[in-house]
């Protein structure tokens, strides 16, 4: 674990790009090839299953450390952090351990299967062990909490400094449903024909906010969709079998049954990328995204949401087709390959084709923008009819033309501390409209301010405290901030009855008083404007 | 009691006189030279010889007294002494003794030897009056030679590259702190201006610190390469910092024991060191006073004294003006 805290604390040092793909790079020419495969594995997101509850965790941690529990439990919320809190109050290790990660990843694998007493001495056995960073490392393993502020897209630059493979084909061998117990770093990355795998999907290409429209060129070039807010979905089928994809790589065919029908229709070998919106079929039109969210986080679907929210995949790419990868063609021939594809089904198909809307200049295309909310849309994709699918978040060819957010002037009087990086600096807030001399919340938003601007509040916070509600504390109605969201719904479960989508804080009011907030009658006109 | 709470700051009735009180009276006992502790517009001070120096540097023209540690001095109805707080150069703890019975205002303490200020000494008292900035029982501080050992491998790496390294440290206390104790053999070493004008008035009263460089708008930066530059917090990401380039910045602080704090931080290290005493050196330095009752004054209060209750302790809460190992201040974060 020793070359692997290193790691760590290299990435944890710099802020600089290249300083960390470096880092990266030097480990991945060094380690043994099973703990390269760990690494890899914990920075895309797949670590072992927890086996030991994090209260337990807490009782062993206070014990071994003398104090209450009472006091652990205050003194988490101040670090911010579970896993560096019982690194923190732990007495300094008696013994020390030259365990690899891999070793120590199967011993947090293993521990599952233990009576509760074994557990307790393995977990008081490793902290003995390991010096303070290795320690938070090891509680972070053991409550799957490892972020290590490397994305996957610098992580795979680094695998291909070291490997010499080229990046994209990289990106392609680590997608999919592996784990370092199913396959070998060998397989996996080296290995120039990966044992097909019927379900890997190929990387996401992610679009950029528009910057400037002018720059793009002739109109003619491009080609604009709507783009309609649902879960991004890549839908994989080969060999008889389909597979769902959502963008963050996790597999959701089962949350989707619509989809099983897919397969007898659609030839093996064809892979769609879309949009996965709740449709009624009735008006043939999306749903807004509220009526999709109960699906979301559901692994089995009841009848009645099946029925009153079924699903479609809105297809707006073809990256497979007679099992060939046609990423590398223009996407006009790629978008002609997913309108014979999808012409062929039958009606009761659940899937659409993303149509593009004709357009002969952008003052007319941007025209049309403005009637997005209507359409219950977010706006345009604009995607170049001459570029390739490329992977992951790269400028130049797609770009979302989104409507402007919706804009309310809010009063703050909740406020929370964050956790993590924000530890100790509060960053949660509730927000209130005036409703004549009340004031009514109806928002919370966490985003949006500069970290100094965060340290301003908190200062502020501290000093103007009315009452404590747990972490939660009220404070004096002062000042006013500028809500930006995306769209506005109904919600009988909210007291001011409207509940907001993506709210942030988009500008610190200071030249406003309360008093110019706005009011509640204000949002719900924007209710019936846009609800 | 020796000692009452009142909204100008701790009050002694025997002795009619204040211990570090935040509003104007007509006597005031300082325990150090921090602006927390030490305000402007009381008619007469009384402090430390070696606090004085600073004390008048910042406050001015001023009515001040000075008191060698340990010599007791009476003041109307009470007998007064101070005694070394190992916080900054010449602070001290205030110990009160009336009819009797003992009471000590501790101030700001640490407990380790920093190898600049007096180091601390127990005082045997009834009632003892302590902060908590930093009393919860995550913060155990590594032995001083380790954080400076690590402090001069930063700067000899930076200084190898060809860097300037900057630390943030507060005027008084941190900033000699570093000074006295790094290896000077390693670099020259640059300081702030209000870093400096501190420097000399130490200097003049005999604290030996190596030779420092003041910036100033006419200083050629390259002639003191790879040096060691020790700026203020609130100049770390200014204009002033920006002359020395791409060089590495850190700070140095108690908090930066948190990864969470230490990453906001826009700088590239932390160095864990505080001039205020961690979960150990609380609970110890109060256990050697042998008080029954404490007073806690200023930092995690309401679940130190919780602590301290449930160890036999009668502990209450005092709400003072204080602000300890300050977080929260935008421009000057590692304020002490």
């Amino acid at each position: 674990m020793k070359r692997f805290a290193h790691l760590f604390t290299t990435l944890d040092q710099t802020t600089k790009t290249n300083a960390k793909v470096a880092a990266l790079a030097d480990y991945f020419k060094a380690a043994p090839d099973t703990d390269k495969l760990w690494t890899i594995a914990l920075l895309s997101g797949r670590r072992p299953k927890r086996g030991v509850t994090t209260t337990l965790l807490r009782e062993w941690a206070a014990e071994k450390a003398g104090i209450p529990l009472w006091l652990f439990e205050e003194s988490y919320p101040i670090v911010g952090d579970l896993s560096e809190t019982i690194a923190l109050v732990l007495p300094p290790a008696t013994g020390t351990s030259d365990k690899p990660l891999t070793q120590w990843i199967e011993i947090v694998r293993d521990i599952g299967q233990h009576e509760v007493g074994t557990k307790k001495q393995i977990i008081l056995d490793a902290w003995d062990s390991l010096p303070p960073l290795e320690r938070f490392l090891f509680n972070k393993l053991i409550t799957g909490g490892l972020r290590i502020g490397v994305s996957q897209k610098l992580m795979t630059r680094a695998l291909a400094q070291a490997t010499e493979i080229e990046e994209a084909t990289l990106a392609h061998r680590l997608m999919g449903d592996w784990t370092p117990d199913t396959t070998t770093f060998e397989d996996l990355i080296l290995s120039e024909n990966p044992e097909a795998d019927a379900s890997k999907p190929y990387p996401f290409y992610l679009a950029y906010q528009m910057e400037d429209l002018e720059a793009l060129g002739p109109p003619a070039d491009w080609r604009a969709e709507w783009k309609w807010d649902g879960i991004r979905g890549q839908l994989v089928i080969r060999r008889g079998i389909h597979h769902l994809w959502s963008r963050g790589e996790e597999l959701i065919t089962d949350r989707f049954p619509e989809f099983a029908m897919l397969p007898d229709f659609v030839p093996d070998g064809t892979v769609f990328d879309g949009e996965i919106l709740a449709w009624d079929h009735a008006g043939n039109a999306p749903q807004s995204f509220n009526a999709l969210q109960p699906r979301i986080g559901r692994k089995t679907v009841p009848k009645k949401l099946l029925k009153d929210a079924p699903a479609v995949l809105y297809a707006y790419d073809l990256l497979e087709h007679g099992g060939q990868d046609i990423r590398s063609q223009p996407y006009d021939n790629r978008r002609a390959h997913l309108a014979r594809v999808i012409a062929a089904l039958p009606a009761e198909a659940p899937i659409r084709l993303s149509a593009n809307q004709p357009f002969t200049n952008w003052d007319a295309l941007g025209k049309l923008r403005e009637t997005s909310r209507e359409n219950l849309a977010e706006g345009f994709m604009l995607k170049r009819g001459s570029s390739p699918y490329l992977s992951g978040r790269k400028k130049g060819d797609w770009w979302k033309w989104k409507v402007d957010p919706l804009m309310i002037d809010a009063v703050m009087i909740y406020a929370q501390a964050g956790s993590g990086r924000r530890a100790n600096l509060f960053t949660d807030f509730t927000f209130a409209v005036r409703n004549g001399n009340d004031l009514v919340p109806f928002t919370k938003a966490y985003s949006g301010l500069t970290d100094a601007e965060f340290r301003q509040i908190t200062a502020w916070v501290k000093r103007n405290t009315l009452q404590k509600f747990g972490p939660v504390r009220q404070v004096t109605p002062e000042h006013v901030f500028e809500i930006a969201f995306e769209g506005i719904q109904k919600s009988p479960r909210h007291k001011s009855g409207v509940a907001l989508r993506f709210p942030r804080m988009s500008r610190w009011r200071h030249d406003k008083p309360i008093q110019e907030a706005n009011t509640l009658d204000d949002l719900k006109e924007m209710l019936d404007t846009y609800g | 009691m020796v000692l009452e709470f009142r909204p100008q700051g701790i009050y002694c009735p025997a002795g009619d006189f204040y211990i570090d009180p935040w509003k104007p009276v007509d006597r005031a006992l300082i325990t150090h030279g921090h602006a927390d502790h030490s305000r402007w517009g009381m008619k007469r001070y009384l402090a430390t010889q070696a606090a004085t120096p600073v004390i008048k540097h910042r406050l001015g023209d001023i009515d001040i007294e000075t008191i060698a540690y340990a010599e007791q001095r009476r003041i109307g109805d009470a007998t007064v002494s101070f005694h070394p707080a190992g916080h900054v150069p010449g602070s001290a703890q205030i110990r009160i003794e009336v009819a009797g019975e003992v009471w000590v205002a501790s101030g700001d303490y640490k407990t380790t030897d920093d190898g600049l200020s007096e180091p601390f000494e127990p005082v045997p008292c009834h009632a003892f009056i302590t902060e908590s900035t930093f009393g919860l029982p995550v913060f155990k501080w590594d032995r001083q030679d380790d954080v400076i050992a690590s402090i001069n491998a930063w700067w000899q790496a930076n200084r190898d590259a060809g860097r300037f390294s900057i630390i943030g440290a507060y005027a008084l206390g941190k900033a000699q702190r570093i000074l006295a104790n790094v290896d000077t053999s390693i670099g020259p070493i640059l300081t702030h201006g209000a870093i400096e004008n501190t420097n000399q008035v130490l200097r003049a009263q005999g604290v030996a610190l190596p030779a420092t460089v003041r910036v100033t708008p006419d200083t050629n930066i390259k002639d003191h390469a790879g040096g060691l530059v020790i700026a203020t917090p609130s100049a770390m990401n200014g204009t002033w910092a920006r002359r020395f380039g791409q060089a590495s910045t850190a700070f140095a602080s108690g908090w930066m024991a948190m990864r969470g704090v230490r990453r906001r931080r826009s700088a590239d290290r932390g160095f864990v060191m505080s001039d205020h005493a961690d979960w150990e050196g609380l609970n110890t330095a109060i256990k050697a006073t042998g008080a029954e009752r404490v007073f806690v004054t200023h930092g995690y209060t309401t679940q130190f004294s919780r602590w301290l209750s449930e160890q036999g302790y009668d502990a209450a809460i005092v709400d003072t003006e204080f602000e300890g190992e300050s977080l929260d201040q935008p421009d000057m974060e590692v304020v002490e």
